[in-house]
C-alpha cells in the first residue's frame, strides 16, 4: 500500500443528495497538480538521502543508455551510481545497464509515454538510496511528453544526437526550456553529415538562454570529461547541502 | 501523447470536488489550455468519453478556453502574442521575452447537480 499517493484506497462513493438544483464550483486545479505533489515528495526524499538526480530525456535512439554505460563504466569506482529505466516495452536497456554492474531497474509504461513521479517513487523503493550518490533516469524516449512530467530530480538532462537535425531545440522547445543541460551526442559523426554545431546550440539559447551545453560522443569518448565534471559538481554540491 | 493520462487527471479532480459537494453528476467541465502546454484540445475531448464512462462525468460538456501565448520583452517593454515559445523577442530581436500565458493547463470549475 503507498501511503504517499493512496494508490491502494478503495474507490468509495458517497450517498448522494438530490435536494441540490445544477450548481457551479470553483475547481483552479492545476492538471498535473497530483503528480507536482508526488514529484515534491520524491524531491524531499531525494534531498535527505542526498542524493543527486538526473532525468535524462531526448528522441528515441540518441544515446541516452549509450552515454549511461560509458559514465557508470568510466566513474563507478568513484561514485555509487543507480538507474531507473523507463522504456515503453522491453529490458533491454536495463540489461545493458546490468552488465556494467550497476543497480538497475526496468519500469515499463506499457502505452504510456512518459515516466511519471508516481512511478518513480516506487521504482527506487529497491534501491539503498543512503548509499547511492547519483540516480540516473532514462525517460522514455520521447521529445514532448516527458518535459512535462517533473519527477522530482534536480536537473533534466537533453540529449541531441546531431543526426537527428540542428533545428530540434526549436521544434520541441518545452524540452529543452525544461533541461538545464543539452548533451549533443555522436560528435564523431560529424565529418559525414551537414550539421551546423553553432547554429544548434544559437536555436538551443533561444528557448533557454541559461542552457549550459557539452558535446561528446560515447564512441570517441570525446568530451566525455566535460560531462564528468559537471556530474561531479553536481554531487559535490549535494553533499554540502 | 499523454493525452489520455491528463484526461484521466481531469475526470479524477473533477469527480473528487463533485464528491465532496455530494454531486449526482457533473454537467460541465470548464477547462483552460495553453497554446504551449503541449495539449492538443481535440485529443483530451476524444479521451474524454473513453475516461469518463461510469462515472459521475459521464456525459458531461467539456467547456475548453484556449488560451493564447503572451510574452513581454524586457528589453523594450512591449507585449506580444505568441505563436510559437521563444525567447528572442519578435520586435527587438533581444534574447529577452518572458512568458506570460500559454503554458496553462487547468481546471476552472466544474458544473455539477
Ligand atoms: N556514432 C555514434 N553512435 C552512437 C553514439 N552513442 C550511441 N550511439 C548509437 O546510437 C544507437 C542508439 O543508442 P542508445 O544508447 O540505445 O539510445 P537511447 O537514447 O538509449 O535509445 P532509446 O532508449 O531507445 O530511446 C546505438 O546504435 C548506439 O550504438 C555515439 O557517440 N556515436
Ligand atoms: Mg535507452
Ligand atoms: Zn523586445
Amino acid at each position: 500500500m503507498c501511503i504517499d499517493c493512496g494508490c491502494a484506497e478503495p474507490f468509495h462513493k458517497h450517498d448522494h443528495e438530490d435536494n441540490h438544483s445544477p450548481r457551479k464550483i470553483q475547481v483552479g486545479e492545476d492538471l498535473l497538480a497530483k503528480n507536482n505533489r508526488l514529484a515534491a515528495a520524491n524531491r524531499a526524499r531525494f534531498a535527505a538521502e542526498q542524493l543527486f538526480v538526473l532525468n535524462l530525456v531526448s528522441s528515441p535512439g540518441s544515446g541516452k543508455t549509450s552515454i549511461l554505460e560509458r559514465t557508470l563504466t568510466d566513474l563507478k569506482s568513484r561514485l555509487a551510481f543507480a538507474v531507473l529505466e523507463g522504456d515503453q516495452q522491453t529490458d533491454n536497456d536495463a540489461n545493458r545497464i546490468a552488465a556494467t554492474g550497476v543497480p538497475v531497474k526496468q519500469i515499463n509504461t506499457g502505452a504510456g509515454c512518459h515516466l511519471d513521479a508516481h512511478m518513480v517513487g516506487h521504482g527506487v523503493d529497491l534501491f539503498d538510496l543512503g548509499a547511492t550518490d547519483v540516480l540516473m533516469i532514462e525517460n522514455v524516449g520521447n521529445l514532448v511528453c516527458p518535459a512535462s512530467f517533473d519527477l522530482g530530480e534536480a536537473h533534466k538532462v537533453a540529449v541531441l544526437s546531431v543526426t537527428e537535425g540542428e533545428d530540434k531545440p526549436l521544434k520541441y522547445p518545452l524540452m529543452f526550456q525544461a533541461a538545464d543541460l543539452m548533451l549533443i551526442n555522436k560528435i564523431d559523426l560529424l565529418p559525414y553529415l551537414r550539421f551546423d554545431l553553432a547554429q544548434c546550440k544559437a536555436f538551443a539559447r533561444q528557448v533557454n538562454p541559461a542552457i549550459k551545453i557539452i558535446e561528446l560522443s560515447c564512441y570517441s569518448g570525446e568530451g566525455m570529461e566535460q560531462w564528468y565534471d559537471w556530474l561531479q559538481q553536481g554531487v559535490n554540491q549535494k553533499r554540502e547541502t | 501523447m499523454h493525452e489520455l493520462s491528463l484526461t484521466q487527471s481531469i475526470v479524477d479532480i473533477a469527480i473528487e470536488h463533485a464528491e465532496r459537494e455530494s454531486a449526482s453528476r457533473i454537467l460541465s467541465i470548464t477547462l483552460e489550455i495553453g497554446a504551449f502546454s503541449g495539449v492538443i484540445p481535440e485529443a483530451v475531448e476524444f479521451a474524454f468519453d473513453v475516461c469518463s464512462k461510469d462515472t459521475l462525468a459521464e456525459g458531461a460538456r467539456l467547456d475548453i478556453k484556449r488560451v493564447p501565448g503572451l510574452g513581454r520583452c524586457m528589453e523594450c517593454h512591449q507585449q506580444v502574442e505568441l505563436e510559437y515559445l521563444t525567447y528572442t523577442c519578435p520586435l527587438c530581436e533581444s534574447l529577452a521575452l518572458e512568458t506570460l500565458q500559454g503554458k496553462e493547463m487547468k481546471i476552472i470549475e466544474l458544473e455539477i447537480d
